[in-house]
């Protein structure tokens, strides 16, 4: 698990300061940890007699302290919390150096991405989750885990799947279910559980229908109940353009679905031809006669 | 000697004064504006013809000389002091409660020995800028002078009731706790322009079309435009400001337009457009009719869209804002217009409206959609 992780400036000076010590140094040996684990504490010997500065440069951390050689030194796991490349440089009459590798440790917490937060029903791979397994450190978990996912709208069960995390990140994509309401998804690694929710929206109206009677005012008209084509209530709220057009002239109402249903007055004295339409959805028209 | 020089300059004063009373503001044929009436307060002239008589009223209402300006007419029976009043300055948080009369212009149209017809165009400031009204006014001899005869004005008034209304809103809940990365994403509204078009106009471009919301859920629209030359650099980036109904509940569609002062197309060879959209809070009233649309011409000939907005809820709309799409016989849009009517709407009443057509445009318009932006007092 020893590699080099030179993908940062900091990893780039580090770099180059190792080399220019060590160029300048003679050989000690030095012995470093061959799988580090972040917060666990770790020991590095260094040969030799006498006393030596001690250099430790890591992903957020830059020490410098007298060490005594030959005896081993001991790393406090709060000084490896952090997962990365570390580099050991250790002077005396000469320099020496050394690099080792801090890993993540087990996963302590999970953070799931789901998108969108709103989908309409019945659409085609709408639904897509990613998940990123973290340690008590917040040091995203490289090492393979296994992350399930559940998707559930009311009692019943959508999607059940594990998936293995690559290079720390495990995901999903699905399609959107039949009914609107809300979908519940769940990412579970061991015992951690991260819970969103998508909206499950009614989609676009279907079988727009309009029905329209005289009343004292002029016209009464008003939709029947406005459902998309999976048979989901249109969200109240959602406009329904009434247009009435008559020798009088033309008339607009945008009027919301309340209960299910829009309804809108049109002051039309003669007979008038009304139609409705909710966004670019268009419903019947209807023909109302004057007043007798 | 030494009293010669003011005494000539006391004379000169008094000859400027004279002249002032007897030549402001008066060019052949009308009277334009403030300095038409007198130039000191409490000095009116006498309202010896039916120009000088209406210029005294405007005059005064200019001041908001009240008492003086409600003596000057000649049926006082048929309205109130606090009705004249209200009929010019507005009412309900309306428009013209904001609005100041800056200036007229009063034209005679009919005049006989006794009763003659003036017409005149009155400029308001406004905080949403200058408009324009003109009125019809008819005067009256009454003895030696003129005086303007009132017209009634039927203010409407709406009988206590209580008015049943499904209310419906959109509130909007927020993870609490910790500041957890992904729990807290909810996407913006789906909005979509549906059209765009660009044209040369009077004085500049002109960018316009429609915008629909696509979601369920209420939208804050806003439409900008970047025009790009040849060469792909921007030469003006604007936005639509109040040319567009800027709240859009799920499924509804608005007109937009985007001015481009002194930017001629032939300049342009890309229009970029970037509409965004935020999540707001909203409710779903008051529903606004417009009832009775027609294109007709004005006072002045130039043809308007005029209908009648009817205010369906329970609450007052203190400024409805009117935007129209104008189709051709394509259903392309072809332009843009809006207006504010300055009457406050109250609640089951109705209002007239009339926007302006450009000229031009007039024998390609084969259809139009109305919608009416609104602003209420506690609600915007």
């Amino acid at each position: 698990m020893r590699r080099l992780y030179l993908n940062s400036a900091n990893g780039f000076l580090a770099a180059c300061l190792v080399a220019a010590l060590a160029a300048s140094c003679s050989a000690q040996n030095i012995t470093v940890p061959i799988s580090a684990v972040a917060g666990e504490p770790a020991s590095i010997a260094i040969t030799g007699s006498g006393k030596a500065t001690l250099y430790i440069l890591g992903p957020g951390i830059s020490t410098k302290q007298e060490v005594n050689l030959g005896e081993d030194l001991k790393l406090r796991g709060d000084a490896l919390r952090n997962a990365g490349d570390y580099h050991i440089i250790a002077c005396s009459d000469s320099c020496h150096s050394a690099t080792f590798y801090v890993s993540a440790a087990k996963p302590a917490s999970l953070t799931f991405l789901v998108h969108p937060s709103r989908v309409p029903v019945a659409q085609q791979d709408a639904v897509s989750g990613v998940a990123f397994p973290f340690d008590q450190f917040h040091n995203l978990v490289f090492t393979p885990q296994t992350i399930n996912f559940q998707l559930s709208a009311g009692n019943a069960s959508l999607l059940n799947r594990s998936v293995n995390t690559q290079a720390g990140v495990a995901w999903f994509r699905t399609s959107s279910g039949k009914s609107a309401g809300a979908l519940q998804v769940v990412a579970s690694l061991n015992d951690f559980n991260a819970r969103r929710v998508v909206q499950q929206v009614a989609s676009d109206p279907c079988n727009l229908r309009i029905t329209g009677q005289r009343n004292a005012q002029g016209i009464l008209v008003q939709t029947e109940p406005v459902h998309d084509c999976s048979g989901n209530p249109v969200p109240d709220g959602t406009i329904v353009s009434f247009t009435a057009t008559a020798a009088s002239g033309k008339s607009t109402v945008d009027a919301p679905i309340k209960k299910g249903v829009a309804r809108a007055q049109m002051a039309a004295s003669g007979s008038a031809v009304i139609s409705g339409a909710s966004g670019v959805v268009m419903g019947n028209e209807v023909r109302v006669g004057g007043q007798p | 000697m030494k009293f010669i020089l003011p005494i000539i300059l006391a004379i000169a004063t008094v000859v400027l004064i004279g002249v002032a009373f007897v030549a402001s503001g008066t060019v052949v044929g009308k009277t334009v504006g403030i300095e038409a009436g007198s130039a000191m307060y409490g000095l009116t002239p006498k309202a010896s013809t039916p120009d000088q008589a209406l210029t005294n009223l405007l005059v005064d209402v200019k001041r908001r000389n009240w008492d003086q300006a409600y003596g000057e007419i000649s049926n006082p029976q048929v309205a109130t002091k606090q009705s004249f009043i209200q009929a010019w300055t507005g009412s309900y948080g309306s428009l013209r409660t904001f609005s100041a009369l800056e200036s007229f212009e009063v034209r005679p149209m009919h005049i006989t020995n006794d009763a003659a017809q003036m017409r005149v165009r009155l400029r308001w400031t406004t905080p949403i800028g200058p408009l324009e009204d003109v009125r019809d006014f008819h005067l009256a001899k009454v003895g030696d002078i003129w005086k303007t005869v009132w017209s009634k004005t039927d203010v409407p008034n709406v009988p206590s009731q209580i008015i049943p209304v499904t209310y419906l809103r959109w509130d909007l809940v927020s993870a609490a706790g910790d500041d957890e990365w992904g729990a807290k994403n909810i996407d913006a509204p789906h909005v979509r322009i549906i059209s765009m078009n660009p044209l040369d106009f009077a004085e500049g471009a002109v960018v316009l079309g429609e915008v629909v919301n696509e979601d369920t859920i209420p939208a804050f629209v806003n439409v900008t435009a970047t025009l790009v030359d040849a060469s792909g650099n921007a030469i003006d980036e604007e936005t639509s400001f109040d040319k567009i109904d800027h709240i859009l509940l799920p499924k509804q569609v608005t007109p937009y337009r985007i001015d481009f002062p002194k930017v001629n197309l032939k300049n342009v060879k890309n229009v970029r457009m970037n509409v965004k959209a935020t999540l707001v809070p909203a409710s779903a009233d008051p529903v606004i009719g417009v009832m009775n649309q027609k294109v007709d011409p004005d006072y002045q000939g130039k043809s308007v869209l005029r209908g009648d907005l009817l205010n369906e809820s329970g609450q007052t709309v203190n400024i409805p804002h009117v935007i129209a799409s104008l189709y051709d016989n394509n259903g392309k849009v072809i332009w843009v217009a809006d207006g504010y009517v300055e009457h406050s709407l109250l609640p089951q009443t109705a209002a007239p409206f009339e926007i302006e057509i450009p000229k031009n445009m007039v024998p390609k318009v084969s259809n139009f959609h109305v919608v009416v932006n609104q602003y209420s007092m506690g609600r915007n």
